[in-house]
């Protein structure tokens, strides 16, 4: 019984994911795709908690779906109806080719994942509960992975003064702009 | 495991990045082309997490850690150029935006 109601939320989070991700690429105007990448994360998430990473997951919402899609309609916000680009205006040669590429793209990714893990991909590993827990995660990135840690923190450092450094106005550019 | 084996994750996974490539390469507004590569990451994310439930290894998911943060990054970036074309007055057209190109 278990089985079935996991399967069923597996199909609800993965049509939702698939669903909100088109939607993501074919809306004209951006704000109702960023709206759809918040439903495309949230499904996520789900995803990430049946795959027993709990702590992802929250950090999924909280992070993403959270901060960086607020920060997104913010933008979205300011630049107003401009940021209204055409849906594709480019020559019909383009467009053919970017969906021949990305399917190329999915064929070459199922394929290479089915010949390296085929056999392999049905028997998952034995797990604790505490498997993806916080306390587990953070365990791991204060022990094996300090370093990576460390320089996660200095890439988000540089990111926020690129932010404010590219957000700035600098007085002569202000005489241009006016 | 209850419910779909790791594969299922992994089919979701590819044909999500598949769907981010797309708007990458079909779009032109750069919000929405920031958007589909937030799907991208987000897709790699769900292989690198069913990949460490399927090898019952933790160091998948401090993968995915990571890329979030990048992604964030990212995002916090890619906005702030954004907003600097929009004050130049610039177009707001990937093709367009060309001063660059050698």
């Amino acid at each position: 019984m278990g089985n079935v109601i996991v399967w069923v939320i597996w199909f609800l989070a993965a049509g939702a994911c698939l669903g909100t991700g088109v939607a993501v690429v074919s809306m004209t105007n951006p704000f109702y795709s960023a709206l759809s990448l918040i439903g495309n994360l949230a499904s996520l998430a789900v995803l990430f908690l049946l795959l027993s990473a709990e702590f992802l997951a929250a950090a999924q919402v909280l992070v993403y779906a959270g901060a960086v899609m607020v920060m997104f309609l913010f933008v979205v916000a300011y630049l107003g109806g401009r940021a209204d680009a055409p849906w594709a205006g480019g020559p019909p040669l383009l467009r053919t080719a970017a969906v021949v590429a990305s399917v190329a793209l999915l064929v070459e990714i199922v394929v290479v994942l089915g010949l390296a893990w085929g056999d392999e991909l049905t028997d998952p590993a034995e797990i604790s509960d505490s498997f993806g827990s916080p306390a587990e995660i953070g365990e791991a990135f204060l022990t094996d992975h300090l370093l990576a840690f460390e320089i996660t923190s200095i890439v988000l450092l540089v990111a926020a003064i690129g932010g404010v450094v590219l957000g700035t106005t600098r007085e002569k550019e202000e005489e241009e702009i006016a | 495991m209850d419910g779909p084996d790791v594969g299922w994750y992994l089919i979701v996974a590819a044909i999500l990045f598949g769907i981010g490539a797309l708007g990458v390469m079909l779009r032109r507004s750069p919000l929405i082309v920031l958007l589909s590569l937030e799907i991208m990451l987000n897709a790699a994310n769900l292989t690198l997490i069913a990949f460490a439930r399927q090898q019952g290894d933790l160091d998948g998911q401090i993968f995915a850690l990571a890329v979030m943060a990048v992604a964030a990054a990212e995002v916090a970036i890619g906005l702030g150029l954004i907003v600097a074309m929009a004050r130049r007055r610039m177009l707001l057209d990937v093709d367009q935006a060309s001063a660059l190109r050698g």
